[in-house]
């Protein structure tokens, strides 16, 4: 059955390849981004491409206030949204400079939750939808190099945990995504190791199947959840000595 | 952060700093921070045209087809598309592309920018030709639309142009109607030189046409090939398809060469065998056949990383146009010092271009031949000796799968290209847009 597709932050890399994923299998797709001739170019791509209904919508994830006006314009409402937005930021600047590390915080988290909790709240009294989180394996243990973007999304696999949890009771279905590298125009200028850096192909991909099958919590690629595995057991005595 | 880039031929390969746009707006920031910077789009040109040791900024984010109107053919998309994504939208519509080269992995910014030219530049032209209007980011910082009518200068210079003119960003460009994805092929044998010309004379109306020359042959099989020619199958001239399925193709095996070739493989007798082969599986003088149109126009594209087989310090391909007056002698010249190093190339392909008027673009009228080199010692001086030979028979050299050339043979082979530089200093009056190549070839100019 073909669903509605809500994706906030299309017009990142990921976004994207989700975004003509997900049309590819005859889903009709709402993209939505801050830059709006560029999601229309987007959404006339995938109806083009594609053959399905798409179409472009302003979106920004730091306006919260205008966020229930956002969700109420959609129609229909979506059987689906993937919340893609994340800001990596610098972490030096953000370890001098509070307003970095509030646009690092406020992007991958606040404004994650802030439309979110709209979009939890239609979909449980409709009972059905799913909602998937883009968060990260940053996430899972500070490490000196990014820990304000680790912490912001931490919090954010904490979210999506517990919505997790509510929605389960009305059958909506909740997907934390922990993807490691990816290279995206966000990695460009970092050198990340060919092995263990996915396209944002191969982590749309994996996205979509893991909403086919419903599953709770995906890493991608998948080696990462090993990974992660050894670097979350190294005992905190030894893991703040190391440079990571 | 430096990274190793090299195009189709992997020679030259240069680090340099690689990024990439997916909007103007990202451009404009790189446009504004870089020193110098060229455009790249799938990297499939064979030298150093879309390299640069500063900065190249790859166009294949910038991949959003905007607009295709399917009742009159016309198709509006940004430069990074490439044409393999282009057939698969148009062909089950009923469109196919107005030109076409050798490789569907090309975008379509390198296609204008190439101004790229097919089997049927004798009939329909090249690529630049099908431009309606499109727009470019120019070395001003400002953004563009161009066509024939609309700031023609900039538009001349850009097909062809190499980039020098700035990023090619959205690009309209029309297309041709087809009844089926199916080409009715001819292929005929010629036993010469002598016969492969006058064949090109008796197909000259044919929609497509090129050949594949053994370049290796002396004696009276001397410019024995096998010349292919082709028309696209009309609705009720396919047998056996159902009509539903006219316009799709029957799903293929891909091919991939998995690591570069060690250097002993590719050598004189095993490009003789090869050709020997390939010139008697024809066991006919005249076979015709309907095939799928990405058999007749991308054999090669069935084998992924085809350029592997050349080992790892890459090749260079050499294509050359010669006029029509000078052709027979020329080619003759040129593939008997082929012969006499015997250093021939597995794929020789000779095509017949018809007049074109261009400002800076490769095509003109007469015979064209591309051969494959691997790199190696000697090539290089070889090559030289050859552009000299292609000089005195009037004719020039592809800038697209230039690695070497003097700005010398440059300038000698391109009449016009003193009013070329001038738009492109009109319009990149800095220069922030150059490649390795323009550097090379525009040294002094």
């Amino acid at each position: 059955m073909s669903k509605s597709v809500l994706i906030l932050g299309a017009l990142s890399d990921v976004g994207t390849a989700l975004a003509r994923r997900f049309a590819q299998s005859g889903h009709s797709v709402v993209v939505a981004a801050r830059q709006t001739e560029a999601a229309q170019n987007l959404a006339a791509d995938i109806a083009i491409r594609y053959g399905t209904a798409a179409k472009a919508v302003y979106f920004d994830a730091l306006a919260y206030d205008s966020h229930a006006d956002f969700w109420a314009q959609l129609s229909p409402q979506p059987d689906i949204v993937i919340a893609v937005f994340g800001y990596l930021g610098n972490q030096e600047e953000a370890a001098r400079n509070f307003a970095e590390a509030q646009r690092i915080i406020h992007t991958n988290y606040t404004g994650a939750v802030s439309i979110l909790n709209i979009a939890a709240q239609s979909m449980e009294q409709a009972k059905s939808g799913c909602i998937v989180g883009i968060s990260s394996v940053a996430g899972e243990r500070g490490r000196q190099s990014n820990y304000i973007y680790g912490s912001a999304k931490a919090a954010f696999t904490a979210y999506l945990s517990g919505l997790r949890n509510r929605l389960a009771h009305s059958g909506v279905h909740v997907l934390t995504v922990k993807p490691g590298f990816i290279a995206t125009k966000m990695t460009e200028h970092l050198n990340l190791p060919p092995l263990l850096t996915a396209s944002p192909q191969q982590v749309a991909e994996d996205i979509f199947r893991a909403v086919q099958r419903r599953r709770n919590v995906i890493y991608t690629l998948w080696m990462w959840r090993w990974i992660m595995l050894i670097i979350k057991l190294i005992p905190e005595g030894i893991f703040k000595r190391l440079k990571m | 952060m430096k990274t190793t880039l090299a195009n189709w031929g992997n020679y030259p390969p240069v680090a340099t700093t690689a990024t990439s746009f997916a909007d103007t707006e990202t451009l404009r920031h790189t446009f504004e921070t870089a020193n110098e910077l060229i455009i790249r789009g799938n990297g499939r040109c064979y030298g150093d045209s879309s390299l640069s040791d500063r900065c190249v900024v790859s166009s294949l984010k910038f991949d959003k087809i905007v607009a295709f109107d399917t009742q009159n053919g016309i198709l509006t998309c940004q430069a990074g598309v490439t044409l393999a994504d282009v057939l698969d939208v148009i062909v089950p519509k009923g469109w196919f592309l107005p030109v076409t080269p050798g490789t569907k992995f090309i975008t379509v910014g390198g296609a204008v920018a190439s101004d790229v030219h097919g089997k049927n530049h004798h009939v329909e032209g090249s690529f630049g030709q099908h431009v309606l209007w499109m727009d470019v980011f120019t070395g001003r910082g400002e953004i563009v639309r161009c066509s024939p009518a609309e700031h023609a200068d900039l538009f001349a210079a850009t097909c062809g142009g190499m980039g020098l003119t700035g990023a090619i960003l959205t690009v309209c460009f029309r297309l041709k109607k087809i009844q089926t994805a199916y080409i009715r092929q001819r292929q005929v044998k010629a036993r010469n030189l002598q016969e492969i010309i006058a064949l090109f004379e008796q197909y000259k109306h044919a929609t497509y046409s090129m050949a594949w020359i053994d370049c290796l042959k002396s004696g009276d099989g001397f410019g024995r090939s096998i010349m292919m020619s082709g028309e696209h199958a009309a609705a009720d001239q396919l047998a056996g398809v159902p009509a539903d399925k006219h316009l799709q193709l029957p799903p293929k095996m891909k091919l991939t060469v998995p690591f570069h070739f060690p250097e002993f493989v590719l050598n004189n007798l095993s490009v003789r065998a090869f050709n020997f082969l390939y010139y008697h599986k024809n066991y006919r003088r005249v076979m015709d056949s309907t095939v799928p149109y990405d058999g007749f126009f991308y054999p090669l594209d069935a084998i992924h990383h085809w350029n592997r087989m050349y080992g790892r310090s890459g090749f260079v391909q050499y294509q050359f146009v010669l006029p029509p007056a000078a052709s027979e002698r020329g080619l003759t010249d040129i593939l008997q010092r082929i012969g006499k190093k015997g250093w021939g190339s597995f794929l020789a392909v000779l095509k017949l271009f018809g007049k074109q008027e261009s400002l800076i673009s490769f095509p003109m009228e007469g015979y064209t031949l591309a051969l494959d080199f691997p790199v190696r010692k000697g090539l290089f001086e070889f090559l030289d000796e050859l552009d000299r030979v292609v000089l005195d028979y009037g004719g020039r050299l592809y800038l697209t799968k230039d690695a070497r050339m003097k700005p010398e043979v440059f300038k000698a082979g391109y009449p016009r290209l003193q009013e070329f530089l001038d738009i492109v200093r009109t319009y990149n009056p800095e220069g922030k847009f150059a490649s390795l190549q323009s550097k090379r070839l525009l040294a002094g100019l």
